[in-house]
């Protein structure tokens, strides 16, 4: 029978819908499922053939398809502060309520836990384990205030991931293969090396991608590293933004890229076409994050320190003189006009420290770059208008520079 | 000197922090490390020679921190930053900083850009610390932080020297671990705000000092008649019962803190040391791997709840109070699970939202009275 050739748009629309109909069928079932943060290490999991959703992505959905309010106002209800991360509110609630009209996703019987992207996630997962009772396995890596990550972290984590396994063989009342961890490893590298390929595109100019896409792909990097439909994903992605390249065409078919800028921070998804049509409209085309880097988590096969050392060294974990480097290169590898900070009400941990990279980085590279208030999820904490100032203002100084660029 | 002169000589200095440190560097004749909150190994500074002082944050017009902190940052780190760009901390040799929040991870960074000043030393503690790999990482950190600090002051710290810090701090934490139940005791004695006060100035002095203070305050109520009280007995819970005025309004409407589980204060010091631990550095590890119901620590099922409904139970307090420090994310994330444990309990317990830049009381103010005369009404 002849097989249909999927774009890469309609195979990720295929692999969403898979994902989360497997899990509730899974749960029907009666297999267990898992609950992770974002950038955990998954490939533990994926040994054990455990089905696992990602409530980061979960309400980065349902606060794209405008639902969120309805839940972080029942976890306000609940006592939740307005003031907490949105994730955790967005998820918060659904616990309580179960159901959403836009995407629903199975209850968990495991919580599964890393603290390289926030210490928030701790609280918030201890207290999924808290209401819903079942077990947790929580994975705490050390804040690097060092450039490197130390040994002695390395080390702890280590013990952490064989204390993980054991638990996980409780769990699952079956014993941890090795050897499907090693193929595993493999296979979680190349899907991260194809995602990091495919948004590396982005450094042509014009840039064959547009970076709104890249934040729709991210929901599957989270949830696809370890499985070879993520791995087939990234490739075909990577494979039409190298052919795209090739022909010389920019990220929309309707207009040109006249600006090339990074976004700093989590998309404001409930407000994501507004916060996309006022770049486009300008010509401005967000060509890349800190998120390409986020899950680019390499390390040698069967290495358990590589792969400790690889989950610390998330950007979110390292120190101000990583993060500026990291910003810096940015600037050059992707040749960007300018930098569009989110202060995203809801992390804390990427915000307070966003003024002094904004400043470091300015310093070094003057490139131009403005703030807005945002929030991931939280509907509320974003307005059309300020941002809509702060993006021209942020063009008024791109096209002075390109202006001087012009004239020499 | 007489116990009630010793408490106001302790409530001064608890008003008066810059002041009360400097004069401790001056009597003393030691320089001062300053901790911020919640934990720091203070029994290693102590060993070094140097002060620990704690740094809460306080009152002050927020100007030049805002360079690095947006708005919704809590009071107490923006205050923090803002004293030591302005200069206000520059009797510190050091700051000794717990990443225990995502805050205080950002702090710790911006602290050697905006305070270059004054050197910082990072210590992180471990969530899994019940975990084997747990506790040698902190046993590592307290290690690491040892030689920074004898980097910073040149001199090498001698393990007998940990040891007797050691036992002076766990006299201390006997000593107010004693203290707080007697005063519990002796409510028209040691008001609420008398007691924040008394306990806050152990942030600032020497403690083996501070120690012998306590020591004769807890031997002078001793002597005194115990009363009746006809107020009524909360527990605290939080990260700080401050600002002192709305203390006052505890005091004026009769409310006696009868425990606490606060991160200032008996979070500080309830742990009990294990007696079966010989070596010092163990001792120190232990107590973070045996502290329960805390914030800032994972707890699988986390006890904070069941810990506050004991405590209320053992002191027959009429209800709790929670002194929320506005935009304190790890005290924010617990308050739901055990609100609703002490609701299904039964006990009353009034949630009041802080800042260290409060202006109007008023609205607290009602609320405290009402709660108050809600708790009279329940005995009736
Ligand atoms: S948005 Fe920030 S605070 Fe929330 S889970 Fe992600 S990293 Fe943590
Ligand atoms: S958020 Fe809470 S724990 Fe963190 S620094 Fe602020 S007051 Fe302290």
């Amino acid at each position: 029978m002849e097989q249909k050739i999927l774009t890469s748009k309609e195979l990720l629309n295929d692999l969403v819908d898979k994902h989360y109909e497997g899990a509730l069928r899974a749960k029907a079932e009666g297999k267990p499922v898992v609950w992770a943060t974002s950038i955990c290490p998954q490939e533990l999991l994926e040994t054990m053939d455990l089905v696992t959703v990602y409530p980061e992505n979960h309400a980065a959905a349902i606060g794209a398809k405008k639902e969120a309010l309805k839940f972080i106002e029942h976890a306000e209800g609940m006592g939740y502060s307005s003031d907490i991360c949105s994730y955790a509110r967005v998820n918060m609630g659904y616990v309580d309520l179960k159901h959403s009209d836009e995407l629903n996703i199975p209850m968990p019987d495991l919580i599964f836990c890393c603290s390289n992207i926030c210490n928030t996630v701790i609280k918030w997962y201890e207290n999924l384990a808290k209401e819903l009772n079942i077990p947790l396995i929580m994975f705490d890596m050390p804040f690097n205030h060092t450039y490197e990550v130390p040994e002695h972290s390395v080390k702890y984590m280590r013990g952490q991931i064989e204390y993980a396994i054991e638990q996980l063989e409780i769990f699952t009342n079956k014993k941890f293969d090795y050897d499907k961890f090693g193929e595993v490893m493999e296979r979680s590298n190349r899907t991260c090396e194809w995602w990091k390929k495919a948004t590396d595109w982005a450094k042509v100019i014009p840039s064959p991608l547009n970076g709104f896409d890249m934040f729709n792909y991210m929901a599957m990097i989270v949830c696809m590293r370890g499985n070879a439909d993520g791995e087939r994903l990234f490739k075909l992605w990577h494979d039409e933004l190298e052919q795209k390249a090739k022909l010389g065409k920019g990220p929309w078919n309707s207009a040109d890229e006249e600006y090339r800028v990074m976004w700093d921070g989590i998309a404001c998804w409930p407000h994501l076409s507004t916060t996309f049509k006022t770049l486009k409209k300008y010509g401005i085309n967000m060509v890349t994050s800190t998120y390409p880097e986020s899950w680019n988590v390499r390390y040698e096969k069967n290495d358990l320190d590589g792969m400790a050392r690889a989950y610390a060294s998330n950007y979110a974990n390292r120190n101000l003189d990583y993060d500026t480097e990291n910003v810096v290169k940015l600037i050059q590898d992707f040749k960007l006009d300018g930098i569009v900070y989110h202060s995203n009400r809801s992390c804390k941990l990427m915000d307070f420290r966003q003024y002094e990279v904004q400043r470091r980085v300015t310093e070094i590279t003057s490139c131009p770059s403005v703030v807005f208030d945002g929030d991931q999820t939280d509907p509320r904490s974003f307005s059309a208008a300020q941002y809509e100032t702060r993006i021209q203002a942020l063009l008024e100084m791109m096209e002075k520079n390109k202006e001087a660029k012009r004239r020499g | 000197m007489e116990y009630r002169k010793i408490i106001e000589k302790l409530e001064e200095a608890a008003l008066h922090p810059s002041k009360t440190v400097t004069n401790t560097i001056k009597s003393t004749g030691k320089s001062a490390i300053g901790c911020f909150p919640i934990y720091t190994p203070e029994e290693i500074i102590y060993a070094a020679g140097y002060v620990p002082v704690g740094m809460w944050g306080g009152t002050t017009t927020l100007q030049l921190a805002d360079k690095y902190l947006q708005s919704f940052c809590c009071s107490i780190m923006r205050s923090n930053m803002e004293y030591g760009m302005k200069g206000a901390y520059n009797m510190l040799e050091a700051v000794i900083l717990p990443t225990f929040c995502d805050t205080l991870k950002c702090i710790c960074e911006n602290w050697k850009v905006g305070v270059p000043n004054i050197p910082i030393i990072p210590i992180v503690y471990p969530q899994n610390r019940t975990l084997e790999c747990g506790y040698v990482y902190m046993l590592d950190e307290f290690k690491r932080v040892k030689v920074e600090i004898e980097r910073l002051s040149g001199k090498k710290i001698e393990e007998k020297d940990i040891e007797a810090a050691f036992d002076i701090y766990e006299e201390y934490r006997v000593t107010m671990r004693e203290f707080v139940e007697i005063v519990a005791d002796y409510p028209q004695i040691i008001k609420t705000k008398s007691r924040h006060l008394i306990i806050k100035a152990g942030q600032f002095l020497d403690k083996g000092e501070y120690t012998k203070d306590i020591k004769a305050i807890i031997d002078g109520l001793k002597v005194e008649e115990k009363q009746t009280f006809k107020g009524t007995k909360i527990i605290a819970t939080g990260l700080m019962s401050e600002p002192v005025e709305l203390l006052e309004i505890f005091d004026e409407n009769q409310i006696a803190i009868v425990g606490d589980d606060l991160a200032q204060e008996s979070r500080q010091w309830r742990t009990v040391t294990r007696d079966d631990e010989v070596d010092v550095w163990n001792k120190m590890t232990s107590r973070v791997a045996d502290q329960r119901g805390d914030t800032f620590f994972y707890e699988y099922m986390k006890s904070r709840g069941e810990n506050l409904i004991d405590m209320v139970k053992e002191k027959s307090a009429d209800g709790i109070v929670v002194f929320m420090m506005k935009f304190c994310d790890p005290e924010e994330y617990d308050y739901p699970i055990y609100k609703k444990e002490v609701e299904a309990a039964g006990i009353p317990m009034l949630y009041l939202e802080i800042d260290q830049q409060i202006t109007s009381y008023e609205q607290l103010r009602t609320r405290i009275q009402s709660f108050s005369e809600m708790l009279i009404s329940r005995e009736a």
